[in-house]
């Protein structure tokens, strides 16, 4: 089997852009999203993304596939919301192993079809594993600054449901993605080590974290170096940042954060910050000289993009991270 | 992943890395219930708020990691526990810092691990119930993300030697690092400490088994940390408080030397280890190393004399005021407390049998303390300068009693010319030195700022000095230093030269000094080091210091030579065809609201609190470390926080009074780049005003990286696109002068170092301040812009304002254009040096370059083409120009 850790050492990997993005262009109905066999279905179901690997499997398909064409080495799942307490929200807590399971084998059969057609370049399966809907070092209500609408062991619980489905579907590569609180992404990676551990695996796991704003913080309030310590209790494949932030505005903490990691890194930044209708029009050329600039300062071993990107912001990324040289790992003093 | 240092690290919101420098920490201990009554009632009550402010308390009061423990019969522990983390981190001030999840029970150890998102500790795990527990707890805990701290407790006990405590943390040790995979730098071991003094014998050896293990845990187990509870060690002495921080302070003191590096300790039951009764502590030390077979029973009979006094508290802090009289004065020298030094040095004066005896006895005595605990690292740099002040308070009273007796003058260690050089005005540290020095009974003749080299040696022979020391913080000094140098050298002087100022370096004066000159030349980084420096130089048999710092710059400067010879250069044509590319297509220019010269007069300083940047203001002090961290830090924090109090209250005065006169002036023009690296400005109906030189990085690149030069921030004028820049000066120096003037003839360094440092601090909040204006409203670039401060230090604006004579424009020569630009002398009184210096000396001058793309870089070394091309451009000499741009030449 091809090693991803091997391929990290010869090259920068590139990482998909955004799948919401791409599915907004296919227009689809609430008929369309429901399929045949959700016809009935008591609740609403237009907006549940995920849904759509069950009921729309030929677009997830062609999304993946426009991302390898476009020169992505990495896919990740149509599963940003595959847990019970995401799909909460919809009544779907039943389905979510299937909907994981089903991604999983949809984009790791794309995967191998471009990996068959050009050896040299093997195409892998991220397996994304979303925050969720809900926060568990924060409270919801400012009057009850003690109570927590979640809590670690239901976040463990949920986690582990959809990662024992995505590693049964295929996967590569798990990543823990778009973590706004440290606790929620604790509670992911207890899930994986108790899955590793009790299947005699040891699947690469990929970590990328988010800072809201200027102030350089996640959500929960912790800075870049107490995040990096947080998280780095078992090995990781890499550690990074997504979305919220443009390539520009990310640059900064992920400098920080490649100063002293000895993980590879990762950025899948959006394209840009969101104009005042709520859409992102960072051009891919715009984006591209952005993420040069990681390249040329080294920071980077994984590059990708979020909200606003399409396989055209990647083709640029992919064009222009071929040229250089993926961030040397070297030991923090 | 982290190979060579593997150093214990731990977060809340923020980061804590235990490195060796990190020296103690802290574990703040008052939110436990087993030991704090007051904690217990707060929760059993469900008060949680007040349970908060002890939290809080204790981060304020410097705590590191907090430790919490819910292990009370009557308390639901998990309930607890989970409710007071899920509390204190919604606290941001609080949640800063880690956790440390204190119980026995397991299961609410495992819920408190379940809420907090950053790295806690664990206290404790053990193989108390036997290594299948131990492994299932120590996985969890390396699953939850946590560190742990582990007792020396077996399946047999607790550890009460040396042989078990080693026995038991080395299996715990092999087990969790090769059957867990635990990562060694998270394991902190906890082996025991234990009362001494109980009167049996088996606990003669309580402390110093603890020491002795805690060294040898810290040899044998890699990376592995030592902790534990402080005061269980004085448990004997309830009641005698006196006793108990004696025992206290002096077993930390002791275990720190053996290697114990976190611990928890109530600071208010700990005295500090220096000012523990010389007597009380031999009675201690002995019974901690078991040094007597009677040292129990003597620290008994000592506790005895002490029982029931009471510790200094506010009413009684006077009590050092019935001490006898040298106590009081060495005190009062030690501490910095001049309101008693007059009827103190009167009542010497009246004891003695002639007034000079007062300096030489009672005054010196006190001041040999204040070296020794300053050169032993017990004191710090403002705590001298307020001993200072109040030793020249004294030698002032006595003064006019010495002269009138003419009974011959005060014996010196030796005499010492201190100086800035000629065309530079700063003299901060310059003074700081001459204090220290001053404190360790060196005469000084302070010759102030800008002295010409010949009244430097004229004085040197007249007045017969021991040690010639020059300073300078500008970069035209290292010349004006060298030059010296080589005058005394011609004048045949024999007198060792010492050098020091901020951009003077060991091996610039390894290099370019000491060739020049037959007698020594040392370099001093920080004040601390002068006082070691020149006693070596003064001893009788200096020989062979002087034969050693002569060996040492000879090698150092060959070694240096070695080096720079390796660096590849461009020539200047390829530097220039490798520039800084700005897509001028696409890039955004902003044309200035208003172009043309502004002056801004009677400003209101008060507005430039919030931007001043602290942490270089503790550094002139030989502080190091960030603001605001520095105020707690372990070692400094104190002083740090006295020197801050300090500053603050001369701060207000200054605000309030209008004790400084702030005056800014700047010019935004039309400008383009022209032949690669210089930069036309023009006014508004396409006149050249004048020309910027700007220097090109020239050291050869890494693949993709530019060397830049400052004009590359600026639309080249082939291009036809109007481009814009602009030029600055601000002062906030006048008045500094006089200020300082009034200090020093109430013999107050101490308060004349603080005003030019605060003024200096106040010429760089005030640029910080116009930058901004600058961009949000007089160019307008960056309207929207809403920093913090923290962000303006950290710069993270838009655009740059270089000054010339720092690393992106070393050119000094680039100030005399901004001048005529702005007419700076005519409009706001700043003139230039011959060195171009600026005068006042808080004064902050450069250029602004709002494209956001620009950013600050260091030029770096340049070859001889450049400076040929240069010198052309500026219509002088090559010689002038290598004299100018000599610390940027490579050899």
């Amino acid at each position: 089997m091809i090693n991803i850790n091997n391929e990290l050492k010869e090259k920068i990997l590139v990482l998909d852009g955004a799948m919401g993005t791409m599915l907004q262009e296919y227009n689809f109905s609430e008929e369309d999203f429901r399929g045949e066999r959700f016809k009935d279905y008591p609740s609403s179901l237009k907006g549940n993304n995920d849904l759509l690997s069950l009921t729309q499997p030929k677009a997830i398909a062609e999304v993946h596939a426009k991302y390898f064409e476009a020169g992505a080495d990495i896919v990740e799942t149509n599963t940003f919301s595959g847990t019970t307490i995401a799909m909460a929200d919809y009544n779907m807590e039943e389905l979510v192993y299937e909907l994981n399971f089903e991604s999983a084998r949809i984009a790791k059969e794309v995967a191998d079809k471009f990996t068959k057609a050009n050896p040299e370049k093997p195409r892998f399966v991220a397996g994304s594993i979303g925050p969720t809907n809900k926060t568990a070092s924060l409270s919801p209500d400012v009057n009850r600054p003690e109570y927590r609408a979640i809590t670690f062991d239901e976040l463990r619980i949920a986690y582990k449901q959809q990662i024992e489905a995505l590693i049964d579907g295929g996967v590569d590569v798990l990543l823990v993605e778009t973590i706004f609180d440290t606790l929620n992404a604790k509670a992911a990676l207890f899930a994986i080590e108790e899955v590793k551990e009790e299947r005699e695996i040891d699947t690469p796991v990929m970590v990328s974290g988010t800072i809201t704003d200027a102030s350089g913080r996640t959500l929960s309030g912790q800075t870049v170096e107490a995040f990096l310590t947080s998280i780095s209790h078992i090995p990781l494949l890499s550690v990074g940042f997504n979305c919220a932030l443009g390539a520009e505005q990310l640059k900064p903490y992920l400098q920080r954060l490649s100063d002293i990691t000895g993980f590879h890194t990762s950025a899948h930044p959006n394209a840009g910050l969101p104009n005042a209708f709520g859409e992102y029009d960072q051009t891919p050329n715009q984006m591209q000289a952005l993420i040069k600039d990681y390249l040329q300062d080294g920071l980077i071993n994984i590059i990708g993009g979020c909200c606003g990107t399409s396989p055209v912001h990647i083709k640029a990324i992919a064009e222009v991270a071929q040229n250089y040289k993926p961030r040397a790992i070297v030991i923090p003093a | 992943m982290n190979k060579e240092h593997k150093y214990l690290t731990l977060s809340g919101l923020e980061p804590l890395v235990v490195t060796p420098e990190s020296n103690f920490i802290n574990i703040g201990e008052r939110t436990n219930v087993t030991g704090s009554r007051k904690f217990l009632r707060l929760i059993k009550e469900e008060n949680y708020n007040e349970a908060i402010d002890v939290a809080r308390d204790q981060v304020d009061g410097g705590a590191q990691i907090l430790d919490v423990n819910m292990d009370e019969g009557m308390l639901d522990g998990k309930y607890a526990m989970t409710t007071f983390l899920n509390l204190i981190a919604s606290e941001p001030d609080i949640a800063r810092i880690p956790i440390m999840i204190d119980s026995s029970k397991w299961d609410i150890i495992e819920a408190g691990l379940k809420v907090v998102q950053g790295k806690s500790v664990v206290n404790s795990i053990s193989l108390k119930e036997g290594q299948k527990e131990f492994v299932r707890q120590a996985k969890l805990v390396k699953r939850y993300g946590a560190a742990v701290i582990v007792m020396a407790f077996d399946e047999k006990g607790q550890a009460d030697t040396y042989e078990r405590r080693i026995e038991i943390c080395e299996r715990s040790y092999k087990i969790l690092v090769d059957i867990v995979r635990f990562s060694p730098q998270d394991i902190i071991f906890d082996p025991n400490i234990f009362p001494v003094a109980t009167g049996m014998d088996e606990h003669r050896l309580n402390a110093l088994d603890f020491f002795k293990a805690t060294k040898w845990i810290r040899k044998n187990l890699p990376y592995a940390n030592v902790s534990g509870g402080v005061s269980n060690v004085s448990f004997s002495f309830r009641g005698n408080n006196i006793v108990r921080e004696a025992i206290n302070a002096a077993f930390l003191y002791h275990a720190i030397q053996h290697g114990m590096n976190l611990g928890i300790v109530n600071p208010t039951m700990l005295e500090v280890y220096d000012e523990i009764d010389k007597d009380l502590l031999n009675c201690v030390e002995d019974v901690l190393f078991d040094k007597r077979d009677d040292a129990t029973e003597r620290l008994l009979d000592f506790a005895e004399t002490v029982k029931g006094q009471k510790r200094e508290t506010t009413e009684q802090i006077l009590e050092w005021r019935n001490n006898p009289l040298q106590d009081r004065i060495t005190h009062a020298l030690v501490k910095g407390i001049d309101a008693f030094i007059i009827e103190d040095v009167e009542e010497a004066r009246l004891a003695s049998e002639k007034p000079i005896a007062v300096i030489e006895g009672h005054l010196m005595i006190g001041m040999n303390v204040v070296g020794d605990l300053f050169g032993s690292g017990k004191m710090f740099l403002p705590q001298v300068v307020k001993s200072a002040r109040v030793m020249k308070k004294a030698v002032a009273y006595l003064q006019p009693f010495i002269e009138a007796e003419k009974d011959g003058k005060q014996q010196f260690a030796g005499k010492i010319l201190m100086a800035t050089v000629k065309g530079d005005v700063h003299d901060i540290g310059k003074n700081i030195v001459s204090v220290v020095l001053g404190c360790n009974n060196y005469d000084i003749v302070d010759l102030g700022v800008m002295v010409p080299p010949e009244k430097i040696i004229e004085t040197a022979i007249k007045e017969n000095v021991d040690i010639i020391g020059l300073s300078g913080l500008i970069t035209p000094s290292l010349d004006e230093m060298a030059f010296v140098s080589k005058e005394m050298e011609r004048k045949n002087l024999n007198i060792p030269l010492i050098i020091g100022g901020a951009t003077t370096s060991r091996a610039h004066s390894a290099v370019k000094i000491a060739p020049n000159y037959s007698n020594s030349v040392v370099h001093i980084n920080d004040a601390s080091r002068a006082v070691t420096v020149v006693g070596s130089l003064l001893q009788k048999n200096n020989k062979l210091f002087k034969t050693q710092i002569r060996d040492e710059y000879d090698k150092f400067r060959e070694q240096f030579l070695k080096r720079t010879r390796k660096k590849e250069f461009l020539s200047i044509e390829d530097a220039r065809k490798n520039k800084f590319s700005i897509n001028w297509q696409t890039t955004e220019i902003v044309k200035p609201q208003q172009l043309g010269v502004q002056v801004i007069e009677n400003f209101d300083i008060k507005k430039l609190e919030d931007f001043i940047d602290w942490a270089p203001f503790f550094r002139s002090w030989d502080l190091h470390g960030k603001y605001p961290e520095i105020l707690n830090d372990n070692i400094v924090g104190e002083q740090a926080k006295e020197l801050f109090d300090d500053a603050q209250l001369l701060l207000k005065r200054v605000f309030d009074e209008k004790l400084l006169n702030a005056k800014a002036i700047f010019g935004l023009f039309a400008a383009n780049t022209i032949n690669h690296d210089d930069i036309e400005v023009n006014d508004d109906t396409g006149n050249t005003l004048d020309t910027f030189l700007s220097l090109r990085q020239q050291s050869k690149k890494s693949e993709g990286k530019p060397n830049i030069a400052l004009a590359d921030f600026i639309a080249p004028k082939e291009l036809g696109k109007q481009d814009y820049m602009g030029c600055f000066c601000v002062t906030t120096g006048f008045g500094t002068q006089e200020l300082a003037k009034q200090f020093e003839d109430n013999h107050d360094d101490y308060n004349a170092i603080m005003i030019k440092a605060l003024a200096d601090r106040l010429a760089e909040a005030y640029a910080e301040y116009l930058h901004k204006k600058v961009r949000t409203k007089y160019w307008g670039y960056s309207k929207n812009e809403n920093l913090t401060n923290d962000e303006l230090i950290k710069e993270n604006y838009k655009g740059i304002r270089p000054a010339p004579g720092y690393p992106a424009c070393p050119d000094h020569l680039e100030k005399t254009t901004i001048w005529n630009l702005l007419d700076i002398e005519k409009n706001i009184g700043v003139k230039l040096t011959a060195s171009l210096a600026m005068w006042p000396a808080a004064s902050v001058s450069g250029y602004y370059f709002g494209n956001q793309e620009a950013r600050y870089f260091g030029l770096g070394k340049i070859k001889d083409d450049q400076l040929e091309d240069y010198a052309n451009r500026r219509n002088i000499s090559i010689d002038k120009a290598r004299k100018w741009l000599n610390p940027n030449l490579a050899e």
